[in-house]
């Protein structure tokens, strides 16, 4: 790559006449893709507070058999309500954050292509989740039918709130389509002279495989939710079997959606992991190619796969066996990530700064995630597990040290590019190893009480499972309380206002367009497009 | 604002909104879809809400005895009494039974309802067919009605040899909210 050209960006902006905005309108009328990128961060951070909440007020419950703080039915608004916030409203929006920070910059072009699109994406979710949150406030329940929302807990049964929730949903679909359409056409057509499919970095790539995603499955949940709206309010019926339904339907309809979704939740992060294992391994990536086809593999498997979340609906036995082997397969191109990440650090001059850290954490426990999914997989497993806290256990090893995990990664990663200070080493190593420790305590015990025959979703339990919850309970304030060191860190550097303490390479083995910008960046970057040779 | 776009993004993006209506109506297309498979593999009692014709070729398997189970369930908190005569019939594979169901308006007000059958084992239930059965209309009942339904069924000979028992259930749903299909629907009962 061209240094000296890119550096011709570090050109003063003093009589610049078009910078941001002062106040509360800066952030309001952005099109800024720095900008937006910050305010996808930010509410991801509340979200990701106000559902962890949640969360501890879950474990609080679960300390003890018998009513602890909830009543049952508020119990499952918790569950509900956190499920739905930490999918849609903490690593959907953080990923978004994310693609909107770094990838014009991967890519050299000034901006996302469609910047008032960009605006309009963003500034749906507040709105999204103010009416999704507000049901907490209302007089009936508030959502209570689990983040799946089958029918007819969610139909016939479901609380006046549902609606709320309906619309919510639509907003976030809305949000998300726009986003990813706006990152396609982004990477389509704005890359750098010279930026050829095969030099782009394995994050774009990542995100571009799953702005697809997003595209093909967001419109099914919008189909889906608006079906439950006419299901409700006209009569049809789609999903009730009085009038000619099929409650099961529902569940096809739901985890087409669905299952592509969980990869729509990893993608980016494995984008991530891609870009800082190279970095503190002091090596290129070991199989770039084979990472884009396995990403790719990845995505297109997750269309033929959604009924092994359906084994014990009664589904006919060549189903089952398909869908068992074809959900199996997706172990192999996840095979070959990890494969190629332990190759990449494989001899290289290893050091562990915080991301790096996090990259490792994500690569192990991910793994163990996924071995564990390799096991509910299995139709006749699955019969044992299904429902049962080993299945709660799975996908918090798959989205709490995988997706989140990977997010933290990508925030110590750029977080000095982005503003321009190092964070404290210190603490991000004591928050690195308070979240491991917590995350674990947590997590682990929940596969043993699945084994033993815990239920999901479930606010009372049996004596003989006591000793575990507690255990997980206390992991869980351990890992919730260390992600306040996170807020400290991520808080310090963006307001501090002494010079900046990082160099604009940041990272001495990092490669890529985002190291030739100073740091921290300036507003506007890349207005000339780097020549990449 | 559309009008500064350069060209090749206008493309690119009204290409991807095609995509994306597409999908919202392949959401919808699932419906008969499933519709469709269910009725071809007799999934979740989809084989058996129409009547089927009797194959004069078919010959009765006098060598197997298959017992059918009935049961039934009022769904929600629909007031009617609704339960099947016999617990249970023997039938040889291919041989024609009729059995009542009886039911009975309790709910005070006359009222449309409408019952949706249900067949397991899996693997028989693309086998049990039936030549007339109250489910296949909504049935309509005056307050304080009573009612024998029948269903006339047999099960298909070529059904598996692993399969000894089968079981029908219904579930009787309240149908008034939901498109009247006919008017006044009594076919075959026997009214007491």
């Amino acid at each position: 790559m061209n240094h000296d050209i890119a550096h011709n960006n570090e050109i003063s902006h003093d009589d610049d006449h078009h910078g941001p905005e002062t106040g509360f309108k800066r952030w309001l009328f952005t099109t800024n893709h720095k900008d937006i990128g910050t305010l996808y961060l930010t509410l991801s951070c509340i979200m990701f507070f106000v559902a962890g909440t949640m969360a501890l007020i879950i474990r609080v419950e679960l300390f003890e058999p018998g009513r602890v703080i909830l009543n049952p039915e508020f119990f499952n608004q918790m569950t509900t309500m956190h499920g739905l916030i930490m999918v849609f409203g903490v690593i959907m929006p953080a990923m978004a954050g994310l693609a909107n920070w770094l990838i014009p910059m991967m890519i050299g072009s000034p901006d996302m292509a469609l910047p008032r699109l960009n605006n309009w994406s963003f500034w749906l979710l507040p709105f999204a989740f103010s009416l999704l949150g507000s049901t907490l406030f209302m007089s009936g329940p508030a959502p209570d039918f689990g983040w799946t929302f089958y029918a007819p807990l969610s139909t016939t049964y479901g609380p006046k709130s549902t609606d709320f929730f309906i619309f919510s949903i639509h907003l976030m679909g809305a949000s998300s389509i726009m986003a990813a359409l706006n990152i396609v056409v982004t990477i389509f057509n704005m890359r750098a002279p010279g930026m050829t499919w095969t030099k782009l970095p394995i994050f774009v790539w990542t995100w571009l495989i799953t702005a697809f995603l997003l595209l093909a499955v967001m419109p099914v949940l919008a189909g889906c939710v608006t079906m439950m709206l006419m299901d409700r309010h006209f009569h049809t019926s789609f999903f009730n079997a009085a009038g000619g339904g099929d409650p099961i339907l529902f569940q096809h309809v739901f985890w087409f959606f669905g299952h592509p979704e969980v990869y729509i939740l990893i993608l980016p992060g494995f984008g991530v992991i891609s870009e800082v294992i190279p970095t503190f391994s002091r090596k290129p990536l070991f199989g770039y190619m084979s990472m884009v086809y396995a990403s790719c593999m990845i995505a297109i498997l997750g269309f033929v796969v959604w009924m092994h979340h359906m084994f014990t609906t009664g589904a006919p036995y060549e189903a089952q066996l398909f869908f068992m082997y074809a959900t199996m397969l997706v172990a192999v191109p996840t095979g070959i990530k990890v494969f190629n990440w332990v190759a990449t650090i494989f001899k290289g001059s290893i050091t562990f700064e915080t991301p790096m850290l996090f990259a490792l954490g994500f690569l192990v426990m991910f793994t163990l995630g996924g071995f564990s999914g390799l096991m509910l997989a299995l139709v006749p497993s699955d019969y044992q597990y299904r429902d049962s806290y080993f299945v709660v256990a799975h996908f918090h090893y798959v989205l709490v040290s995988g997706s989140l995990f990977t997010i933290i990664t990508a925030v110590y990663y750029w977080l000095p590019k982005w503003t321009g200070q190092m964070y404290s080493e210190r603490l991000g190593q004591i928050h690195f190893w308070l979240s491991v420790i917590g995350m674990n305590v947590t997590f682990l015990p929940m596969h043993f009480l699945g084994l033993a025959g815990m239920p999901r979703r479930i606010p009372d339990y049996a004596l003989q499972f006591t000793d575990f919850n507690q255990i997980c309970t206390i992991g869980a304030f351990i890992f919730g309380f260390a992600q306040l060191i996170l807020l400290y860190i991520v808080l310090k550097s963006c307001f501090s206002k002494s010079k900046p303490t990082a160099t604009s390479q940041v990272w001495e083995g990092a490669k890529g367009l985002e190291w030739t910008l100073p740091s921290p960046v300036p507003y506007h970057t890349f207005e000339t497009a780097p020549v990449i040779q | 604002m559309s009008s500064s776009l350069p060209k090749n993004h206008k493309r690119l993006t009204l290409i991807l909104v095609c995509g994306v209506l597409f999908m919202f109506g392949f959401c919808y297309m699932l419906v008969p879809l499933y519709e469709l498979v269910c009725k071809k593999e007799g999934l979740n009692g989809r084989s058996v809400k129409s009547a089927t014709a009797l194959d004069p070729k078919m010959r009765v398997d006098k060598s197997r005895v298959i017992k059918v189970f009935f049961t039934s369930t009022l769904h929600g908190p629909l007031k009617f009494r609704f339960v099947p005569l016999q617990r249970y019939v023997e039938v040889h594979p291919g041989e024609t039974k009729l059995i009542y169901f009886f039911a009975e308006n309790q709910t005070g007000h006359e009222i449309t309802v409408q019952a949706i059958p249900s067949i397991t084992p899996n693997d028989a239930a693309r086998f049990l067919k039936k030549t007339e059965c109250f489910c296949f209309t909504q049935q309509y009942f005056f307050k304080k009605e009573k009612a024998d339904m029948p269903v006339y069924f047999f099960v298909d000979p070529a059904v598996s040899k692993d399969i000894k028992e089968i079981t029908l259930s219904y579930t009787l749903f309240d149908a008034s909210g939901f498109e009247k299909k006919q008017e006044h629907s009594t076919k075959g009962r026997i009214d007491l």
